[in-house]
């Protein structure tokens, strides 16, 4: 064996990880000040940090920025381990890190300055869009390229959940984003009206889909039974529950249009798509917390496990809520309201982020050298911080949203509306002042951890002699 | 509605496509032992070099990990 194979690839790792907690207080900050614009509508300087144009910068950063960084990470991390050998190429691996920091810098500087395609989720001009799809064929040459040169039969359950994140992403991206350019800076999309509605939200729920959830579960698989030091509840479970979400996942994208000119049987043929989606979802949700099965105490001193479990109950809150939110009886009341904002954030703060937290947590020593971060006592702080700070804004987008909705829906004897537009947005300050102060708490939660992620950093030595182990028997 | 036209059949090709992987997974041995991969992820110590890790391998009341039903120690020969 070669010198070179037999180390694992931790740079990447470290510098995506590192990343992962800056871009994360970015992206909550940029959060933070949308939130307050809302509040205080004074707060909307020019037109470079105006709320339209700073909102889809904030969604951006948190999902691709954010997200990314810690799904590049962690992924490039499990399958390593799992695999017991190192990544196919650090040359390529190297490029995923600067070509996709090179993209998120950009989108950094376009959408302030409104270059958008106006696609939700997907509003990076052409030529980021290009360079998108680029990074993400070099990223699935080097999971796969590793997943291919394993030293060990089996393939994790971790690795086909990322795996599935990787096709399924790049199959969206490029679908989506067909569109003909005008200019450097401009383009159109290639589909027009309805149909544009159709793709974008076919698109933008299964980002949701396999971005959001099917990644993170990969990140869920490979941490929850690390850091419990149990294995996974039910490794039958974890199968079915990836072949059941795969298979039924494509099709929830018209809950998103609703009681529109979307035709009526494709509206309901993605509620009861939705509907059905409950069932992995939570079968998926059980089988992670119940890895704590006999072991709760763990719970008791364990922040970084604290982060792993709470983050997998709001995952089995949020997708509860998100079937329900898609029938459209419901939906006539929630859509358009600050109820889907709680929603979104129900899953992205309490599922999505916290996940990536105590992942990363799980990571940075390991990286560099420690035994544990510099201060657990801190995890703690942060871990207490971001949960009051989602339970805040997810509660508060609740009865905000249910109030609009009923607001707008409400009429007098005579047919016509009770409330005027701009009334329910009066009632709404209130609790748009506390979705502020939630969200204001998340992000002084990611500065705790980025202040416990330097002390880890300067008083450890980055670790690039992590040896290639030798696959464990099966009596160990 | 024509953009069904693409989208539908992108869904039915995936379909095939998934259960291609699906069945290439079942033929290839991937579900033989669904209860050794589980402890096998936790016997990788994956403490720093130098740092004293953890025991790694669940010493409460968990079952032992059966035996892989056949092919040795679940290493891939070369």
């Amino acid at each position: 064996m070669r010198e070179a194979q037999s180390t694992y690839n931790y740079k990447v790792v470290r510098q995506f990880a590192v990343m992962t907690v800056i871009w994360g207080i970015v992206g909550m900050l940029v959060g933070v000040i949308i939130a307050a614009q809302l509040v205080w509508p004074e707060l909307n300087f020019g037109p470079w940090l105006h709320f339209g144009r700073l909102r889809p910068l904030h969604t951006n950063a948190v999902i691709f920025a954010f997200g990314g960084c810690a799904l590049f990470a962690t992924s490039y991390y499990v399958v390593q381990r799992t695999c017991h050998t190192r990544l196919f190429s650090d040359g390529l691996a190297a490029f995923t890190f600067w070509g996709w920091q090179l993209i998120i810098v950009l989108a950094a500087v376009t959408l302030p300055l409104g270059m958008t395609t106006g696609k939700e989720y997907a509003e990076l001009e052409w030529p980021i869009d290009i360079l998108i799809t680029v990074v993400w064929v070099a990223y699935a040459v080097v999971f796969f390229g590793t997943i291919a040169k394993r030293k060990v039969t089996h393939i994790y359950v971790a690795n086909w959940f990322y795996g599935g994140f990787i096709l399924a992403v790049a199959l969206l991206h490029v679908v989506n984003s067909a569109e003909i350019p005008v200019t450097l800076t401009k383009s159109y999309s290639a589909y027009a009206g309805v149909q544009d509605a159709m793709v974008q939200w076919w698109y933008g729920h299964n980002a949701v889909g396999f971005f959001l959830t099917a990644g993170f579960l990969g990140m869920m698989y490979y941490f929850v039974p690390k850091q419990a030091g149990r294995p996974v509840y039910s490794y039958r479970l974890s199968v079915v529950h990836f072949w059941a979400l795969i298979f039924t996942y494509m099709w929830a994208g018209p809950h998103h249009l609703h009681y529109t000119a979307l035709p009526d049987w494709t509206q309901s043929v993605g509620m009861v798509f939705s509907l059905i989606l409950l069932a992995p979802s939570w079968g998926g949700m059980i089988n992670g917390v119940m890895t704590l099965s006999g072991a709760w105490h763990k719970l008791r001193d364990d922040p970084i496990l604290k982060f792993l479990i709470t983050s997998l109950s709001f995952y089995g809150m949020s997708t509860f809520e998100g079937p329900m939110m898609s029938i459209k009886t419901v939906n006539a009341l929630s859509h358009y309201t600050d109820w889907t904002v709680g929603h979104v954030h129900s899953g992205a703060l309490g599922w999505v982020a916290m996940v990536s937290i105590g992942s990363v947590y799980y990571l940075l020593p390991r990286l560099f050298g420690k035994s544990e971060m510099a201060s657990v006592k801190l995890i703690t702080v942060h871990f207490w911080v971001a949960t009051i700070g989602v339970v805040l804004y997810i509660a508060s987008m609740w009865i905000a949203g249910v109030m609009q909705g009923l607001m707008w829906r409400a009429v007098n004897v005579d047919g016509t509306l009770t409330y005027s537009f701009v009334e329910s947005v009066k009632a709404s300050y209130p609790f748009w002042a506390i979705r502020f102060l939630g969200g204001l708490l998340f992000l002084v939660g990611m500065l705790v951890m980025a202040y416990n992620m330097f002390k880890t950093i300067a008083g450890g030595r980055s670790v690039d002699d992590a040896r290639v182990m030798q696959p464990a028997a099966h009596h160990a | 509605m024509e953009t069904l036209y693409l989208l539908i059949p992108l869904s039915v090709v995936l379909v095939f496509a998934i259960g291609a992987a699906f069945w290439w997974s079942l033929r290839g041995g991937q579900f033989d032992d669904l209860e050794g991969p589980a402890y096998r992820i936790l016997m990788d110590d994956d403490s720093p070099p130098g740092v004293a890790g953890r025991s790694e391998v669940p010493v409460d009341s968990s079952p032992s990990p059966p035996a892989e039903p056949s092919g040795g120690d679940g290493r891939r020969s070369e």
